[in-house]
């Protein structure tokens, strides 16, 4: 089954220091992903300060500065993974070095063609 | 006995009689739902009652009462009908009259473990089955030691009891042709319950899984005299829960085996592990649990005297080997070799694993992998090797120690 795995932080408690210890910890974690089969190691997305909105309503497009929710944790990338069952997401969920500093969301994707345990 | 002590031992003999009672109860229908609703309200009234008022002279008698109350009450108040209700209903005069005079009643938990891990309940399962029906934990605090949310247990685990009921999965110990596979069902999934709570160790919030496993193995050592499987597999957790005080120093630091300090094990621990083995394997260890345990014990004798006993840690692995042929048996088995044929000669029994599939998530591997050729003196694999165990490791404290091999490593 693959999912998908949404990293949320909260930016603004990141200390540089911790930030740093992060980048280190991301670097064997993404290791660790290239070996397993059918992992994907994701992408990092900029700060929810870049972020823009757009809406269609009435006809009219709404385009917002900021991000979607207006939550303390926000958005800050994904990874994908192939597995049996949750429990193994699950697993891969407390590896990731984000989930020390924010939430991990893990979502099942709706197209599981492709996927090696169907 | 601290008033701590008082309130665990009270709360040990409400869950002690509250699994005697729902095997005894779903025993007669196999509808353990049914038995844990009948039973689940006055179980937890003597968990918040018990430690604080005493233990009644009569726990059992005292629980089945609490239980036939509330469900006069609730016909009384004419609440929609408790699935439980059957189950009060059948207990005959004659079961209540023998609790009332002191009898105990008739322990069928050793029928319920088997019915939990009956070869047609979902394996993983079986131990979370076992945890909630013979010691009363609630789903939530299962569901925290198996990394699952809540509700998903919650789900499971009426599924597999469900199954049990309509499936007519039976109550009773095997026969003896059945007995040692599906004894070792049972093994495995206290012995599952054991290492799943083994990280969980000095966290207050959630229960002490592995005692709790403990105390199942010893049940069942208890209700299954002369096994040698079960006081095998009771010897290796026992083993290893002597040594849990050395595993990490005053700052949380991991502490590998060799470098642990003896005199903070528990040798009375050990001493029981050593008495046990020794009954289990009076002709030489012959199963997997009794193997495991041996190994154990040699690494203790290494530790305590200071002779090196490699020789003998690898003989074992090897029976080990053959009798499971599994991939982390033959890992360990390398571990060991190192010590006595050098690092070189453990790699090299290393690369067939290197296509096993199972290995690529398998933290230990990759650890082991990375520590081999630090030794070797492969600089570059190493650190690829550490760098992927580092990524594939959860606890704080084995992070830190693998990140500082990978520091010290030469560049």
């Amino acid at each position: 089954m693959r999912f998908m795995m949404l990293i949320h932080h909260d930016e603004s408690a990141l200390t540089p220091a911790a930030y740093k210890e992060l980048r280190t910890d991301y670097g064997a974690f993404v290791e660790a992903l290239a070996k397993a089969d059918g992992c994907f190691p994701g992408e990092r997305l900029q700060s929810s300060t870049a972020a823009t909105t757009v809406r269609q309503q009435d006809g009219r497009t709404e385009v917002l500065d900021g991000p979607y929710a207006d939550t303390k944790e926000q958005l800050a990338g994904y990874f994908v993974v192939d597995v049996a069952s949750l429990d193994e997401a699950i697993v891969w969920a407390k590896r990731c070095p984000s989930s020390r500093y924010g939430s991990i969301e893990i979502r099942p994707m709706l197209d599981q063609t492709g996927s090696r345990h169907g | 006995m601290t008033v701590d002590e008082a309130r665990r031992a009270a709360e040990r003999v409400a869950r002690e009689s509250y699994g005697r009672l729902i095997a005894f109860l779903a025993a007669r229908t196999r509808d353990v739902a049914g038995a844990e609703d009948a039973l689940g309200e006055a179980f937890a009234s003597a968990l918040r009652t018990w430690p604080t008022d005493g233990v009644p002279d009569n726990p059992d008698a005292w629980l089945l009462t609490a239980a036939r109350r509330r469900h006069i009450d609730d016909l009384r108040r004419s609440d929609t009908r408790r699935s439980g209700e059957e189950h009060l209903r059948l207990m005959s005069e004659e079961d209540a009259a023998r609790l009332d005079g002191d009898t105990p009643i008739a322990d069928r938990r050793l029928a319920l473990m088997f019915a939990c891990a009956h070869p047609a309940i979902d394996r993983g399962m079986r131990a979370p089955l076992i945890l909630q029906t013979i010691l009363g934990l609630t789903a939530e605090a299962i569901a925290a030691v198996f990394l699952l949310p809540p509700a998903t247990m919650g789900q499971r685990l009426l599924r597999a009891k469900t199954r049990i009921r309509d499936a007519g999965i039976p109550f009773r110990i095997p026969d003896v042709q059945e007995l040692p596979d599906r004894l070792a069902a049972v093994l495995d999934a206290i012995y599952t319950a054991y290492t799943t709570g083994w990280n969980e160790l000095g966290d207050a919030a959630t229960p002490a899984l592995a005692e709790e496993a403990m105390w199942l193995g010893q049940l069942i050592v208890s209700l299954l005299p002369g096994e040698p499987e079960a006081e095998g597999m009771l010897a290796l957790m026992l083993y290893c829960y002597a040594r849990v005080p050395a595993r990490r120093d005053e700052r949380g630091a991991y502490v590998p085996l060799e470098a642990q300090d003896t005199r903070l094990w528990d040798h009375a621990l050990l001493a029981y592990a050593e008495s046990l083995l020794r009954q289990a394997s009076a002709s030489g260890p012959s199963g997997r649990f009794q193997l495991e345990a041996a190994i154990q014990s040699a690494h203790v004798a290494r530790r305590m005297t200071g002779v090196a006993n490699w020789a003998t840690v690898v003989a074992l692995y090897d029976h080990l080997v053959a009798l499971t042929g599994s991939p982390v048996v033959r890992l360990n088995r390398a571990v060991a070799r190192a010590e006595l044929d050098g690092p070189a000669a453990a790699l090299a029994e290393l690369t067939p694993l290197e296509e096993d599939k199972r290995m690529r998530s398998y933290q230990p591997y990759w650890a082991a992998l990375g520590q081999l050729h630090r030794r070797a003196g492969n600089l570059t694999r190493a650190a690829e090797a550490l760098t992927v165990a580092v990524g594939l490791t959860t606890d704080a404290a084995v992070r830190s120690f693998l990140l500082a091999h990978l520091a010290s490593l030469p560049r």
